[in-house]
């Protein structure tokens, strides 16, 4: 047994230690909200966050994220009303929407350790999310009002 | 009837002196042994030979130079990838501490070990590029270039002639002979790179001619 914590509940996990941790969280704990687009780590659609860091779920091992945190879209927020989230619906990013769980978890990362991204920034850190319907327009102007949206949020507290 | 025993003296103070005179030879000797092994490892030794130096150097410059150590020595920000050396592939960015920025960190992908199956992302448990502020560039540099830029303390991460040595058996350094299925190997064994490495050392890591 492997113990994990997704999305702030512990699972004991009977699986091997090398599987995939997104076949763990999609087969096994039965979040289907992370994709599974090229399975070797080329195209961002299985990106979750382990201990903060927007890792790759289809190479990453179980055993790597063994007594680890991991959070998947469902944990994002509460209400899905992270400042990404809201900024997604408002610019009506997604097309087919595919790989727009993975788009949302890498753009959480950026926005949580740089509150006013560039466009620059921005291209430094989705570079590696793709999206075949090509909404990388509407992505980056999403995060532009996500980080908006977060100073906001900060700046009322 | 009355029994007397005679101790002799002499006997006595003669093997009680050879005894101690033993004992002493025997830890001055230890102590010798020891100053030199740590003397050894603390010091390599150094005996200038510019010839061997520069014949060893043109042996390690092949394997620097080749994708399994210059893809993650790249003289812009961004990797390299392939046997081809091409930019790696989605742009990450070497970010300060050379592990990447955001959510294209290195170990976002690569994995403490290789991942299985052909082209996938081969792993270490310490992947990263130089730091921004200390490049080490191997791409584009002449023999001469390279071979001044290891061994300049500004340059290779303050490394003395003792941590140059030992970086041979780095983590990283070893990974290149473990690059994952369909990856060419350096063109040398780690063993023949290291002898090749310790030899341009301590031969006076003499920078070849040129350029």
């Amino acid at each position: 047994m492997i113990t994990i914590t997704v999305n702030g509940k512990q699972h004991q996990v009977d699986a091997d230690p090398n599987m995939p941790l997104l076949w763990v969280i999609r087969d096994v704990i039965g979040l289907t909200g992370t994709k599974y687009g090229c399975g070797v780590a080329q195209c961002g659609a299985c990106v979750v966050h382990l201990n903060g860091d927007a890792v790759r779920s289809c190479v990453t091992k179980l055993s790597r994220a063994a007594g680890q945190q991991v959070i998947t879209i469902e944990g994002l927020s509460e209400n899905n009303n992270h400042p990404a989230q809201v900024a997604w619906n408002e610019e009506n990013v997604p097309q087919c929407g595919y790989c727009h769980s993975g788009q949302i978890m890498s753009a959480a990362v950026l926005l949580k350790e740089n509150s006013n991204p560039s466009d620059a920034d921005i291209d430094s850190a989705m570079a590696g999310n793709i999206c075949r319907c090509g909404t990388y327009q509407r992505i980056r102007k999403a995060i532009h009002l996500a980080a908006e949206l977060q100073r906001k949020e900060a700046a009322s507290k | 009837m009355k029994h007397q025993i005679k101790i002799p003296v002499k006997a006595f103070a003669v093997v009680s002196v050879l005894l101690m005179t033993v004992g002493i030879m025997a830890f001055a000797l230890h102590s010798d042994d020891k100053k030199s092994k740590v003397h050894a490892s603390m010091l390599p030794v150094v005996k200038k030979d510019s010839i061997a130096s520069v014949k060893a150097f043109k042996q390690v410059y092949t394997v620097l130079t080749s994708a399994r150590c210059m893809n993650c020595h790249p003289s812009g920000n961004i990797p390299l990838q392939g046997d081809d050396s091409h930019l790696h592939t989605m742009s990450p960015q070497r970010g300060i501490d050379g592990k990447g920025v955001y959510a294209m960190k290195c170990s976002n992908c690569h994995q403490p070990t290789n991942t299985p199956g052909l082209h996938t992302p081969p792993g270490n448990p310490n992947w990263h590029l130089p730091p921004a502020n200390m490049k080490m560039v191997f791409q584009g540099r002449t023999p001469r270039q390279l071979a001044e830029q290891l061994i300049d303390p500004k340059q290779n991460g303050h490394k003395d002639l003792k941590k140059l040595i030992e970086h041979a058996d780095d983590g990283l350094v070893l990974s290149g002979w473990n690059p994952g299925e369909g990856r060419k190997l350096p063109p040398m064994s780690h063993a023949a790179f290291k002898k090749a490495w310790i030899t341009w050392l301590t031969t006076g890591a003499y920078a070849p001619k040129g350029k």
